[in-house]
C-alpha cells in the first residue's frame, strides 16, 4: 500500500483521470450528454501536456467507433466515451469491435434513448448492446467508475481475452455528483496496466494480417464460437485481475457484491447507483429485524450465473430492480436472474420492478415498498411492478 | 466441410493471419456466364487484363493466353471493354450439358 490522493471528483472527472494515467495512444469521441465532461477533461489533460494521447475530434458516435477500432486493429491502445443515442449511433461498430477482438475500453455514461427526447438516468442505452460480445460492468459510484476503468482495461487486453469492455456510470447521479475519489499514483496505474501487446497488428509490417475479410457460412460460425469462448475466459481472468487490484489500492471486486446476504431471507438484486440507496433501506430494515440484503451486480456481461445461484440458493424470495424494459417482454436483468434460479432446489418468489426510467427518481420508500412486498409475500409472481410511476 | 479448421483451431477476430491466402480461394465455382476467347480476333491490346477485377486473365511474353476459370467469376468485364470483340459470354449451363 502506497500513498494515495483522495479528490473530491465527479464521476465524469474520475474516469477521465483514469483515462489519463491508462495514456492511451489514440482517443476518438464525439460530445453527448451527459457523457460530454468526460472528454472535455480528457481534452483539457492533452492541451495542457499531461498526456500524451492522439485525440481525435470526430463528426459523429459512429466515426469515433470506427476510428478507435482502426487505431485498436493497428495496435494502438484505443478508448472512447458515449451516452444514450451516441451509443445507439455506434450499435454497428460496437459489435465489430467485439467481432474483431479488440480490446477497446469505453466509459458509458447511461441515459434513457430517445424518444421521447430525454437526457437523464435508465439503462435502455446499455442495454441495447447487452449481446453485442461487450462485457459489461455497473458502477455504483465514482470510485468504482475510476477502479473498474483500470480493471477493464488490464482485463480487456489479457491474451486469453481480447475483448472490449464497456465500464456503465449511472448519467448526472454518478457522472456529475461530486464525491471524494481516491486516485492511484500515476505510476502505480502506468504499471498496473503496462503496455499493450496486440495479438495481431496492422503495423507489424514482418507478419502481415488481414481485419475484416468476408466470412461467410464457412467460418463466421467458428468465429462466434470463439467470442462465446472469451466471454467464458472471463470469469477465470477476471478473479486474478481483480486480486491484483486489490493488492495496490486495498479495494476489492468481484463479479457481484453481496451486502448483508448472509442469513438474508429476502435478497434484492440491481444495478448501478441504485445499489448505494438499497444499502441504506436494508441498513433500515434491518434495525427494525427484518432479515433482508442486496446483491449487487458489478457485471452483468458475462452474466456471473455462478455467483448469481450461489447468493440466490436457497432464500425465500428475490425482488428484481430494473432500470430498462424490454417491451414485449421481461426486463433484462430479471429475465437473467430468474432464468438463473430455474435449477435452484427451492425455488424463491421472484418480483420484478421497473424503476427510475427517463431520470424519474427512486427513492428508499419505493425501495422499501418493493422489500414489504417481498416480506408480506406479496410479489406478483411472473407479474410486472413498477416504482415511482403514477398508476 | 470437413477438411475446414475447428473453432478454436483458427486465428481469432476473423483475422487472416498470412498474405495472399486468396490463392487458396477457387472463386471459379462462382461464374454463371463464362468467358470464351477467341484467338483469332485477340491483338493482346491488353485491355482485358487490365480491366479484370480477379487476375485471370494470363499473359506469357506480353500476349493474351487464355482465362483462368479456376478464379474467373465470369463479371464480362473484359467481353465489355474488348475492342475487337476477342471474348464473348456463354452460360455455364451450356458448357454442363456439354459435359453430359
Amino acid at each position: 500500500m502506497v500513498e494515495t490522493k483522495k479528490l473530491a471528483l465527479t464521476g465524469a472527472e474520475a474516469v477521465a483521470n483514469a483515462m489519463r494515467q491508462i495514456a492511451p495512444d489514440v482517443v476518438a469521441a464525439y460530445p453527448i450528454t451527459p457523457q460530454t465532461p468526460i472528454v472535455e477533461y480528457f481534452s483539457k489533460f492533452v492541451a495542457d501536456g499531461l498526456v500524451d494521447t492522439e485525440l481525435i475530434p470526430v463528426e459523429s458516435e459512429h466515426s469515433a467507433m470506427s476510428a478507435v477500432v482502426g487505431a485498436a486493429a493497428a495496435g494502438a491502445r484505443a478508448m472512447t466515451a458515449t451516452s444514450a443515442n451516441g451509443l445507439a449511433l455506434m450499435h454497428e461498430i460496437v459489435y465489430i469491435a467485439a467481432s474483431l477482438r479488440l480490446p477497446i475500453v469505453m466509459p458509458v455514461v447511461n441515459r434513457a434513448l430517445s424518444g421521447p427526447i430525454n437526457i437523464h438516468c435508465d439503462h435502455s442505452d446499455t442495454m441495447a448492446e447487452r449481446d453485442s460480445g461487450w462485457v459489461q460492468f455497473f458502477v455504483e459510484n465514482a470510485q468504482e467508475a475510476y477502479d473498474l476503468t483500470l480493471i477493464g482495461l488490464k482485463l480487456a487486453e489479457h491474451p486469453d481475452v481480447q475483448l472490449p469492455v464497456m465500464v456503465n456510470q449511472d448519467g448526472f447521479i454518478i457522472s456529475h455528483g461530486v464525491e471524494p475519489v481516491e486516485l492511484l499514483p500515476d505510476d502505480m496505474v502506468r504499471s498496473f496496466v503496462g503496455e499493450r501487446e496486440p495479438v495481431y497488428s496492422l503495423l507489424d509490417v514482418e507478419n502481415p494480417v488481414t481485419f475484416g475479410p468476408l466470412d461467410l457460412y464457412d467460418y463466421y460460425f467458428e468465429h462466434k464460437r470463439q467470442q462465446i469462448a472469451a466471454m467464458e475466459k472471463v470469469f477465470e481472468v477476471f478473479p486474478k485481475v481483480v486480486e491484483e487490484f486489490e493488492k495496490i489500492s486495498g479495494r476489492r471486486y468481484a463479479c457481484v457484491e453481496a451486502y448483508r446476504l448472509d442469513d438474508a431471507e429476502h435478497v434484492m438484486v440491481a444495478l448501478g447507483s441504485t445499489c448505494g440507496t438499497i444499502k441504506d433501506v436494508v441498513d433500515e430494515l434491518r434495525e427494525e429485524g427484518k432479515k433482508v440484503g442486496l446483491l449487487k451486480l458489478w457485471m452483468f456481461r458475462p452474466f456471473p450465473k455462478e455467483q448469481v445461484q450461489r447468493y440466490l440458493y436457497g432464500r425465500k424470495s428475490v425482488v428484481v430492480l430494473d432500470r430498462s424494459a424490454s417491451f414485449g417482454a421481461e426486463a433484462p436483468l430479471y429475465a437473467e436472474i430468474k432464468s438463473a434460479l430455474y435449477e435452484s432446489p427451492t425455488k424463491p418468489l421472484i418480483g420484478s420492478y421497473i424503476y427510475g426510467l427517463g431520470g424519474r427518481e427512486i427513492l428508499p420508500r419505493h425501495i422499501r415498498q418493493a422489500f414489504e412486498a417481498a416480506i408480506n409475500g406479496d410479489l406478483l409472481a411472473d407479474g410486472q411492478g413498477y416504482l415511482g410511476l403514477r398508476e | 466441410m470437413a477438411d475446414l479448421k475447428k473453432w478454436h483451431e483458427l486465428p481469432i477476430g476473423g483475422v487472416i493471419d498470412k498474405p495472399a491466402t486468396a490463392l487458396a480461394y477457387k472463386t471459379g465455382s462462382w461464374r454463371v456466364m463464362r468467358p470464351i476467347w477467341h484467338e483469332d480476333k485477340c491483338t493482346s491490346c491488353m485491355m482485358c487484363w487490365l480491366h479484370c477485377p480477379d487476375n485471370s486473365i494470363v499473359v506469357k511474353g506480353g500476349k493474351m493466353t487464355g482465362i483462368d476459370y479456376e478464379y474467373c467469376k465470369g463479371c464480362g468485364v473484359c467481353a465489355s471493354v474488348c475492342p475487337v470483340k476477342a471474348i464473348d459470354m456463354e452460360p455455364e449451363t451450356k458448357f454442363l450439358e456439354e459435359a453430359e
